[in-house]
Formats: C-alpha cells, structure tokens, sequence
C-alpha cells in the first residue's frame, strides 16, 4: 500500500512492490537524498578521500606485493595476481562504504542527533527514511566504484567486456549491505557495538578470496567462506573483471538480493517500532 | 481519502455539513477514551479531549504526567494503545502522513539537523512536506525573519544559544502554514528573557488565527498562552477550565505565604493558624494560607504571636491550583 | 586565641611533579577501566587474523613466488608490530586529544588542580606509552605463537615498537592540539597513516617502489620502526643500525612533544 502526500504524488518504486514498506513512496524518499546531498556539499573532500584507500590498497598489495607474487591460477587459467586483487578491492569497498553509512552515520542521527523524530513529524514515513538512506548509501558508494573502475582500466586489468557489468553488480553489494548493516544498527543499544561491527567486517575483508583463491584454503574452511556475504560479493566482481563468467555468477547474484531485501524489511518494520511508540 | 476534500469540509459552517456526529468534524482534535500503555506502564489513562478550531489549549503537568505521550499521539507519530483519535477529522492510523502534512510540531527536545546550516534546517524540512524549492524559499526568508535569525541564517545550528535554537525550531514548525502547531514543552530550560521573546513570537500566531496546543509544567506559560487548559496527572485530567475559571474554583483570590526558620517543623506552625483560613498547605520550607484577604490573615498570623521570618502576599495562580488538585507541586 | 594562618596554608600538601604526572596518567587510567575489554578483544584478534590471512594464506602465493629471501610470514609480522604500534598511538592521540581541550574539556578540568599544562600532555603520552605498550605485547605473543620469532632479541622488539609508537603519538598531539576541526583527523588518517601502513616496508621491501619514491618511505618514522623490528625479532639486528633508528625515532618524539608543549600551552593557557 502507497500513501501519497497527494495524489498522484509518489510512485511505486519496484523495489517497493517486491518490498512492501507500509507507506513508502518514492518522491519522498528521493528527499532523504536531497537532505543528505545538501549536507555533503560542504564537505565533499570527504566523499572525494574516501576513493584514495581502496586506491591506495591497490597500489600495495596488488603492485607492490603483486610483483613479488608474480601469477595465480583462477579456473586453471593464470592471472596476473594485481588483475586477481583489484576486482576484490572493488568488492570490499562496496562493502566497507554501504556499512560505514549504514551503521555508525544512521545511528548517530537515530540516537544522538535525532534527526529522523523530526523527519517524522513531517508526511514523511519510516519506509521513506530507510529507502532513502539506502539509496543514498548506494549513490555514494556507485561514485567509488565507477572512479575505481577507471583507476583498473587505465592500469590495464579489466580482461573482459562482461566488465560493464561491473557497476550495478557493485550497486548491489552496495543494498545489500546497506540493508543488512541498517537492519543490524536498529539493534544496537550502544557505540560500543560498533566494535562487533568491525569484528564481522575485518575477518570478511581479509578471509573472502579478497588476497589469495578459494584453493588456498584446506577443504572444510572452504565451505566456511563460501558462506559469507562478500564472498560472493568478490567473486561476481572478479569474474565480470576477468571475463571468467559462469553459471556460479546467478548464485552469487541471488545471494545478495536475498540479503538486501530480508535486511531492507527488517530495518524499515525496525525502525517504524524504534521511532513510532 | 484527499486532502483538499477534507481541508474544505472544515472550513464550510458545521450546520451544512452532513455529518451526524459534529463534534467529531467541529473539533480540529478530538480524542475519547485516548490511552497509551507502555508495557505494564499507562502514560495516558482513558482522556477526552476536544480542541475547536484557533483554540489554544494547553496540557499543564508535572514530568511524567503524560503530556508528551498525548502529545506523540496527537502528532500521529505514536499510535494509541486504544480509544478513538481523530485529527483534522482523519484517523491517524491511516491518514498519518496527510495530518502530519497540515501539523507544525516544536518537541521537548530540539531536533535540529545539526549537520546542516539555519537556512538549510528550514530548506530542507520544507521539501519534506512536498514544498517546491521556489515556495520553500520564500518561505524560509519570511519565518527567518519572524523568528529575528536573518543574520544567522549561514550559521551552523551547534554555536546557537538555547533560545535560538528553540526559535528556529518554531519557525521550521511553520514552513508548512500548519493548521495546529503542537509545542512541547517550548520554553523548558530558557532563561526568562528568551522565553518571553519565545511568548511574544507565539501570542502573534495565536492572534493570526494558528490553532496551538501546548504542554507546560510553568504556570505562567500557561496563563498566558492558554485560552483552556486541562491540569493531568498520572495519565488523567484532574480538572478543566480557562486558567481564571480553574483558579477561581480551585483556588482563593490571594495566598498569604509564610517562612519560619530552616529549623523549624511547619507542621506544628500548621496546627497553631488554624481556624483562620479554610485551606492551608504545608511545603518543606513553607506555609501557604488560602485567603480572600491577604493583609487581613497576616495581621491575624500576627495576633496569635506567630513571628515568621517572612511573609508574602500573592495572587492565586495555577501552581495552587494543582496543588490543590494533586497535593503536589508542579516543579520539583 | 588565633590559630597561626600561615601554618595551616603550609600544612597542605602540595603533589610533587611526578605525583602530578602520575596524576594525569591516573586519570586516563581510571578511565579505561570502562573501556579495556573491547579493546583487548581486538589487541588480540586483529594480529592473529593477520597474520593468518596475510602471513599464511597470502605467504603461501609470496613464498611460491620464490622472489623473496626467507618465509613471507617472517617478513610480515614484524612489520605489523611495527605498523600496529603507529596505528594504536594514532588512534590514542587524535579524538582524545581534541576531545579533552574542546569537548569534554578534561585538560581545563585538570588545569583547576595543582598540575601544570606540561604534567598533563607527559601525563596523558605516558598513558599512550602503555597502551602501545601493551598493545604491542599482546602483539609480540601472538607472532611467538605463529612461530614468527627467530632469536631472544625479539624481546627487545617491544621498546622498539613502542618507540616506533611514540614517533607519531607525540607529533599527532601537536596536530590534535593545534588544528580546531575534528575533519583534519581523517585526512590524517586517510593521507598519512594509511599510505604508510601501506607503503613503509610492512608488506613488501621497499625497494619495489619507484625509485622517486624510495627516499620518502626510509623518511619515514615506521620504515625504522620496522626495520628495528624486524632485525631484532629475526635476530640479525646491529648496533649500528639501531642506533641510527632509534636516533631518528628519537628526533621525532623530540620534535613531536616540544610542538605539542607549544600548542597545549596556547590553547589552555590563553583561552583559559
């Protein structure tokens, strides 16, 4: 169900027919963007810095280690091992960026500055607010991955044309773990559980097929990290980069649209009973 | 349901509207039997309230009372755990984002978007009620300067003294030319001279026809803003009336008080000036006598050779009102 | 009968200057007792997670490789310790800095007491001294229970990390003390930690940079951070060579609390 400012006012999004929010409209959620647009146009060279880590991650590992690694093997092919670890660097980004906005930023407006109760007051709902965040957690984050994108093909390591794929698939990454690390801040009574956050966030970036393959890893821990989030995340990256693309790739996909929307629900049906007693 | 239907439902006179119950569509507020129970806990027990168009009705009560439970409700921003609410003549449970459309709500505690300038504040909070950028700008100069901000229009809000930030937030409680404003609390930690700036900017609304409710546990906010007022305590309304006809009531034209020394039992002083008015009230550090004649009980005091460090005569106001009602005090 | 006014002023007691440093450092110590366990969560796991993730997953490519001398695990950790040392300081000198001058106003609070502006900045970097300390210890462990450590020299690895620490808490404070926006701390992070965690020998020899870039990575304090560390923990380090680390290591500490000293002065002394 869709109630409009006026009529006529507020679209359905599809993500709305699939997600039913109650009360989420389009237009309104577009002004949660507009909000938060608004206040990083003064502070853009924070935006701006945040693409130098991931950059600067590539550089070191994938150049500077990368020469002393030499190739891997991927699906029995060899792949220069900086061509293996950009496409992951891509991935965790995505990651890093969707959770960084959607839990220690959503909590501070939820908890301290109480900037949604005053949202609220206003004909906007709880599904507006969760769907704009959202949103704009994943515009931030498609700006990272389109400059990093560049960065990889003037190095000269995107093997494929499958790689104009390569930024919705980082758009997805990006909802579903800016659904999931809402859906998870609406939980948390305290900053010190941001330190949980890290502790879920740290082993995934080192551990997920991000710096070395699967084969690596003795069999048993194999069907451990084949489990988490980002590493599908990775391989769906690397496998549009390196143009090794198969039919793995619609499991990885299905994974995190599966993760987006049971985390967008729970955040939005959260947030509605933490904001509307 | 549409909003400007119902925006012209209330504005043609209640004789030719074809509704059977008018009250419910003469009332810009109208609750029966509104209770929110929180867990074991009943904020709100069981209230009737109707408030008429351009009416200033005020909540006054102690913390804790319930006042901003109503309040919550009344904003559509806290369903009622049971009873009937209706806002502008819509229900709140599914009208919601059309009421809070035509609603200005100033909260006990600021909400300001802190990460955003003065201006912005009100530039944003207009585009949430679906505003154009042109009419939200406009907008924003005008309340800017009603609420005398114009020079800080560029400021970020943090550096604002506490009245500043308490007039921006009724300005942003504007932007929307709302039919009701809903102020909590408005003044609460305001020194005094920021309050009756703050008083003067809201007797302008209420003489430009804004419909106000308001919660207070100051008595003189009260009695100043408030053509009707109800006195809640623990969820209920202990009583109902203009502030001059609650005191007349509930309490005596004057009030003689009294203080004896730090030391002394206010009890036993109780004992000793009875038989000389019919109400008197025993407070930690003093003694109030309910009299029509404050000069005339003093002297009396005095005949019975009574010697209190000192004495005050004063005008009956809403605090002996609740005190009367609740046998506590408003303030602690 | 008139007591003697003056007997009495001298009969209180007036703290010592260690007694007001220890003072200071008391105050962050009692303070981290809310705090520590969360923090000795991660002291812990950071290292081992790693260590095994780069160390023994990412060391299994590097060592098939066959272009560096030696395990890449017994590279890496040393250079971690190092690396960790330089990120705990950091962390400890930014928002608590700022926070005690400009929000929560400790250092003000503090100055209405008999301690002096110098007990508290000493007070407050020996209390990073043992945080980093201690972080690193937990550190120094961890790299034993992997296997990493080659000689008893390694022992010696902890006052070199904590010196390596100590190189940019001290400038750090002078940074957090004299800049006035918080936005600073995360281009600090971002333009200056990051890229030397990175690039400072930790992961790779730094003689696979670009040559240009050579010289900036030996200038900074975490090459001879890890570089100390890293001889000591294999066992191979020299004196000579330490000594010109530790002399450089020194400098910046040096420099680092007599900016900071500059800078606290200003800001406590002035504004009041």
């Amino acid at each position: 169900m869709t109630t409009t400012l006026r009529p006529g006012s507020g679209s359905e999004t599809l993500l709305a027919r699939i997600v039913p929010l109650p009360g989420t409209s389009a237009r309104r959620a577009s002004l949660m963007v507009e909000r938060n647009a608004l206040v990083y146009r003064r502070s853009w060279v924070i935006i701006v810095s945040g693409f130098f880590e991931p950059f600067f991650y590539l550089l070191s590992i994938g150049i500077g280690l990368g020469a002393l690694v030499g190739t891997v093997s991927l699906d029995g092919r060899m792949i220069e091992y900086t061509a293996f670890v950009a496409p992951a660097l891509l991935a965790s980004s995505a990651m890093n960026g969707a959770v960084y906005d959607s839990t220690f930023n959503i909590f501070f407006k939820l908890k301290y500055a109480k900037t949604y109760d005053a949202i609220l007051s206003t004909p906007m709902s709880p599904g507006d607010v969760a769907a704009g965040e959202i949103t704009w957690a994943l515009i931030r984050g498609l700006i990272y991955s389109t400059t990093f994108l560049a960065v990889m093909l003037a190095l000269g390591l995107v093997g494929s044309p499958w790689a104009v794929l390569v930024l919705p698939a980082a758009v997805l990454i990006g909802f579903g773990f800016a659904a999931v690390g809402m859906a998870a801040t609406t939980y948390m009574p305290g900053w010190q559980d941001f330190e949980f956050v890290q502790l879920c966030i740290l082993p995934m970036f080192l551990f997920a097929t991000t710096f070395y393959p699967l084969a690596t890893y003795p069999s048993a821990l194999q069907a451990v990290v084949v489990c988490t989030p980002l590493y599908h995340a990775v391989e769906l990256i690397r496998s549009l980069t390196t143009g090794l693309v198969d039919g793995t790739v619609v499991i990885h996909i299905g994974y995190l649209v599966v993760m987006g929307l049971i985390g967008l629900r729970v955040a939005g049906r959260r947030l509605e009973k933490l904001l509307l007693t | 349901m549409s909003v400007p239907e119902s925006r012209r439902q209330l504005s043609v006179p209640v004789a030719t509207v074809e509704v059977v119950d008018d009250s419910l569509d003469a009332a810009f507020i109208h609750a029966r039997g509104l209770t929110k129970r929180f867990g074991e806990f009943t904020a709100v027990d069981g209230i009737d309230v109707d408030v008429a168009r351009g009416e200033a009705f005020g909540f006054l009560g102690p913390n804790g009372a319930g006042k901003s439970s109503t309040m919550r409700m009344i904003g559509c921003v806290s369903p009622p755990t049971e009873g009937t609410l209706r806002i502008l003549g819509m229900d709140p449970g599914a009208d919601g984002p059309a009421i809070r459309a035509r609603l200005g709500v100033v909260p006990q505690q600021d909400t300001l978007d802190t990460e955003l300038s003065v201006r912005e504040n009100l530039l944003i909070y207009g585009r949430y009620f679906g505003m154009s950028r042109a009419a939200v700008r406009a907008k924003t100069d005008e309340l800017l300067d009603f609420v005398q901000l114009t020079d800080r229009a560029k400021d970020k809000v943090e550096p604002l003294s506490g009245g500043m930030k308490r007039r921006l937030t009724i300005a942003r409680s504007l932007i929307n030319d709302p039919d009701i404003l809903l102020l909590d609390e408005p003044t609460t930690g305001l020194d005094p001279q920021a309050r009756h700036s703050l008083w003067d900017r809201l007797f302008r609304l209420k003489q430009r026809g804004v419909t106000l409710v308001l919660t207070t546990h100051y008595m003189d906010e009260a009695e100043q803003l408030c053509d009707r007022l109800v006195v809640m305590d623990k969820g209920r309304f202990a009583a109902e009336g203009s502030p001059r006809e609650l005191i007349a009531t509930y309490s005596t034209r004057e009030v003689l008080e009294l203080r004896f020394g730090p030391d002394e039992d206010n009890n036993v002083y109780a004992d000793k000036v009875e038989g000389l008015v019919d109400r008197v009230e025993v407070l930690p550090d003093r003694l109030l006598l309910y009299t029509d004649d404050g000069d005339g009980t003093t002297a009396a005091v005095y005949q019975r050779g009574l010697l209190p460090v000192s004495t005050l005569v004063r005008r009956s106001t809403l605090e002996d009102v609740f005190l009367r009602l609740t046998g506590r005090t408003l303030v602690d | 009968m008139q007591p003697d006014t003056t007997a009495v002023l001298r009969q209180r007691h007036v703290p010592g200057s260690l007694d007001r440093v220890g003072a200071s450092f008391g105050f962050w110590a009692f303070q981290y007792r809310r705090t520590w366990r969360g923090t000795v969560v991660s002291s812990v796991l950071t290292p081992v997670l790693f260590l095994a993730a780069m160390g023994i997953g990412l060391g299994t490519l590097v060592d098939d490789g066959g272009r560096l001398d030696g395990a890449y695990l017994l590279f890496l950790a040393p250079g971690l310790l190092a690396a960790t040392a330089m990120q705990t300081a950091g962390f400890e000198s930014m928002y608590p800095v700022m926070g005690a001058i400009k929000w929560v106003r400790t250092y003000h609070a503090m100055l209405a007491t008999p301690l002096g502006v110098s007990d508290i900045l000493l007070g407050h970097l020996l209390w990073v001294v043992f945080r980093v300390t201690s972080s690193a210890a937990i550190y120094l462990a961890v790299i034993a229970l992997f296997g990493a450590v080659a000689s008893p020299m390694a022992l010696l690895a902890l006052p070199a990390a904590t010196l390596c620490g100590m190189a940019y808490a001290a400038p750090i404070f002078a940074f957090s003390s004299g800049y006035e926006k918080p936005s600073g701390f995360a281009a600090l992070e971002r333009f200056v930690i990051v890229p030397m965690f990175l690039f400072s020998g930790t992961f790779f020899p730094v003689s696979q940079l670009p040559d240009v870039l050579q010289p900036v990575a030996y200038a900074t304090p975490l090459w001879h951070g890890v570089e100390l560390c890293r001889a000591l923990v294999a066992g191979t380090q020299t004196l000579a060579d330490a000594l010109l680390h530790i002399g450089y290591l020194s400098l910046w500490i040096v420099a680092g609390v007599t900016a900071a000293m500059f800078f606290f002065r200003r800001r406590l002394e002035s504004t009041g």
